[in-house]
């Protein structure tokens, strides 16, 4: 009798999990943590900057992280180098036109080569990708860490939840298949952009 | 002269930066509960080459600009 009690009362624990929905992360951070990098190295000149206004949202499952899909995009006139004028000239008409485009987007639509080793997930994300109003169709290496229970040790608060860290550094588009400035300026504006992604989502509870 | 060699120090002295001077100047964060690292940017100056090379213009017109507001020595 008691343990058909015991069985009674731990099944949940065991069942529901497997059960679990998933989870939608927002990747709006209240801490401003979430950085995309980018590197162009001309022969003349090398250009390093970063992006921090990042938005969007991802819907992954701890269960099935094959699943996941969701949209990341950044604000353009976040995108900064060291040097201002460079920044405006960056953000300006000639090249990626901020006004005109005020984000760069990825929304997520197929994983592939999916490896899950305890809460860490290795895949090849393909979707579209969005730059200078021009879309084409980009596969990303990423790592997804699951950190469950997290939310409220990095906010400092009483909002708990669940922490999805996504990170990618090892990718790269070209600037002319994008229609920013083909062929122009390539001793000092590399045609190859190499980009790095670390943002983490929160999915309150 | 002393217009270049005032900046030339100061250039030295902000760090000697080769390259394009700098108005965001990077900082490197990590974040404890992610792990993720990154840089931000906070307004800032570092002279750059670009700066010594205005300095360099602006003392030559500067030396130019002497020799057309010489004082005549007297008795010449």
């Amino acid at each position: 009798m008691r343990t058909r009690w015991i069985a009674f009362l731990v099944w949940p624990a065991l069942v529901l999990p497997a059960l679990a929905a998933p989870e939608t992360f927002d990747f709006k951070d209240p801490k401003n943590g979430n950085k995309i990098e980018f590197k162009l190295d001309a022969p003349a000149e090398k250009i390093a900057g970063t992006a921090n206004d990042i938005s969007g949202t991802v819907t992954f499952d701890p269960q099935n992280p094959g699943a996941t899909r969701g949209k990341i995009a950044v604000a353009t006139a976040s995108l900064t180098v060291p040097n201002a004028m460079q920044t405006t000239i960056m953000r300006g008409s000639l090249w990626l036109d901020a006004a005109k485009y005020p984000q760069i987007t990825f929304e997520a639509k197929e994983l592939k080569n999916v490896k899950t080793s305890g809460t860490n997930t290795t895949a090849d994300v393909t979707g579209t990708f969005t730059l200078h109003g021009v879309s084409k169709e980009l596969t990303i290496p990423v790592e997804m860490r699951y950190l469950k229970d997290k939310l409220g040790e990095r906010l400092g608060g009483n909002q708990q939840g669940d922490l999805l860290v996504i990170t990618s550094t090892n990718f790269s588009i070209q600037r002319a298949d994008f229609k920013i400035m083909p062929g122009q300026n390539l001793d000092k504006v590399a045609d190859t952009i190499r980009l790095t992604l670390g943002v983490a989502g929160a999915s309150p509870k | 002269m002393l217009v270049l060699l005032a900046a030339l120090a100061f250039w030295a002295a902000a760090g000697a930066h080769r390259g394009w001077t700098v108005n965001n100047i990077r900082r490197e964060t990590t974040d404890p509960v992610t792990g993720l690292s990154g840089a931000t940017y906070e307004t800032g100056f570092i002279p750059g080459w670009d700066f010594l090379a205005a300095a360099a213009l602006a003392a030559g017109l500067m030396a130019g600009a002497s020799f057309l507001f010489r004082s005549k020595k007297a008795g010449n």
